[in-house]
C-alpha cells in the first residue's frame, strides 16, 4: 500500500459510485489490548461483504483521512485511513496502521465479493 | 513423554504453535515421534501486517499460509489447515467443530493432543478452539482416549489452576524455536527485531525470555 493521495483516492471512489459494491469495514484495537494493559479493553467491529450502493463519496483530511459514502439510506464512514492501493483485482483497499504497522482501521470497496 | 506415538497440536492461528509449544514439538521430533498440526484459521484478521508493512487485509492470509507452511517445515511436522476464519471460531457451532476434529483425530489416532486451556487462553479463538478440541477428545472411549495437555496464558492461571503439570525447559532447542517463530514473518518481525536489539534479552533467563524458554501445560482431567 502507499500513502493516500487524496485526488487519486477521490477518483477511485467516484469510479465505484452508483454501482452495487461490496464493502469490508473494520476497526480494532486488537484481541490482546486488555491483556497487555489492564486499563484498556478490547474494541473492534467488522462487516465483510456488505452489499451497498452509494450515490457519492468524499475523502477529507490531511495526513490521516476520513471517508464517507452517502447511500440512499444512511452512510458508511471510516476515520484514520492513511494508506491505499487498487489491487490486481481492481479492489480499492484503504487502511490505517499504528507506529508498529498494526492495522487499526480498514475500508475496502470491490465490485466482486471478498473471499469468505 | 517418550511413550507417545503421535502428537496432534490443535490451535487456531498460524504462529500459536511457534510461540506456545515449538520447543516441545522439537523434543518430540528429535525422538522421531510424528507431530501433526491442525491449524484452525489462517489468521486472516491479524493486525500485524509486517513491520514495515508488506501485507494488507486481503493479502494477509496468503502470506500467513506460506509462513505457516514454512514454520511446519522448520519444525518437521505435518500440517492440516481446518479452514475456519480468524475471529469467528467462537461463533461456530461448537458441536460441529468438535465433530470435525473428532473425525480427524479418529484418522490420526494420536496418543497426545496439545491445545489451549478454555477460559484461560485470552483470545476468543484460543478459548473456542481449546473447548472444541477437548470436547472432541472427550468423545473417545476412555481406553482409546489421548492425553490432553492444555496451554493456559491468562495472567491469573496459577492462582486459579495451580502449578502447571508439565513444564518443559526448551533452552536446548531455543535457536530452532526462534527459527519457527521467525518463519511467521508478518507477525514476528516487529517483536523479534526488538528481541535481537535488546542485549539483556540475549540472556536466556531474563524475564522476557522465560515465557519462551519454559513451555507449560496443564493435563486435562476427564474425570471431572
Ligand atoms: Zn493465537
Amino acid at each position: 500500500m502507499e500513502m493516500i493521495q487524496i485526488d487519486k483516492v477521490q477518483e477511485a471512489l467516484d469510479h465505484l459510485a452508483n454501482k452495487d459494491v461490496y464493502v469490508h469495514l473494520e476497526t480494532t484495537n486488537g484481541a490482546y489490548a486488555s491483556h497487555f494493559n489492564s486499563n484498556a479493553y478490547n474494541v473492534g467491529a467488522f462487516i465483510r461483504n456488505a452489499k451497498v450502493r452509494y450515490k457519492h463519496a468524499k475523502i477529507v483530511g490531511h495526513e490521516t483521512f476520513r471517508i464517507g459514502l452517502k447511500m440512499d439510506h444512511g452512510w458508511v464512514y471510516a476515520e484514520g485511513l492513511t494508506q491505499w492501493e487498487v489491487d490486481d483485482k481492481g479492489r480499492l483497499l484503504m487502511a490505517g496502521h499504528d507506529a508498529e504497522g498494526r492495522l487499526m482501521v480498514a475500508l475496502e470497496i470491490s465490485e466482486t465479493p471478498f473471499e469468505n | 513423554m517418550d511413550q507417545h506415538q503421535h502428537v496432534a497440536i490443535i490451535l487456531p492461528h498460524p504462529d500459536d504453535e511457534a510461540f506456545g509449544c515449538s520447543g516441545t514439538i522439537l523434543q518430540f521430533r528429535e525422538k522421531d515421534i510424528p507431530v501433526t498440526y491442525l491449524c484452525g484459521t489462517l489468521g486472516e484478521m491479524g493486525r500485524n501486517m509486517g513491520n514495515p508493512t508488506f501485507a494488507n487485509r486481503e493479502t494477509l492470509s496468503e502470506f500467513r499460509k506460506k509462513e505457516l507452511q514454512d514454520a511446519c517445515e522448520a519444525l518437521d511436522i505435518d500440517l492440516q489447515m481446518l479452514g475456519y476464519r480468524d475471529k469467528t471460531l467462537e461463533f461456530e457451532d461448537q458441536d460441529e467443530v468438535a465433530s470435525h476434529l473428532k473425525g480427524i483425530l479418529d484418522d490420526l489416532q494420536p496418543s497426545l493432543v496439545i491445545t489451549f486451556y478454555p477460559g484461560h487462553a485470552v483470545h476468543p479463538d484460543h478459548n473456542a478452539m481449546g473447548a472444541a478440541a477437548i470436547e472432541a477428545v472427550r468423545r473417545f472411549d476412555e481406553e482409546k482416549r489421548p492425553e490432553v495437555w492444555a496451554k493456559a496464558i491468562s495472567h491469573n492461571r496459577r492462582e486459579v489452576l495451580g502449578e502447571p503439570d508439565i513444564v518443559k525447559d526448551v533452552a536446548d532447542y531455543f535457536n530452532a524455536k526462534m527459527k519457527a517463530i521467525e518463519a511467521h514473518r508478518s507477525q514476528a518481525e516487529g517483536m523479534m527485531s526488538q528481541f535481537r536489539k535488546s542485549p539483556e534479552l540475549q540472556e536466556l533467563n531474563s524475564e522476557g525470555q522465560k515465557l519462551l524458554r519454559y513451555e507449560e501445560f496443564y493435563k486435562w482431567d476427564f474425570t471431572k
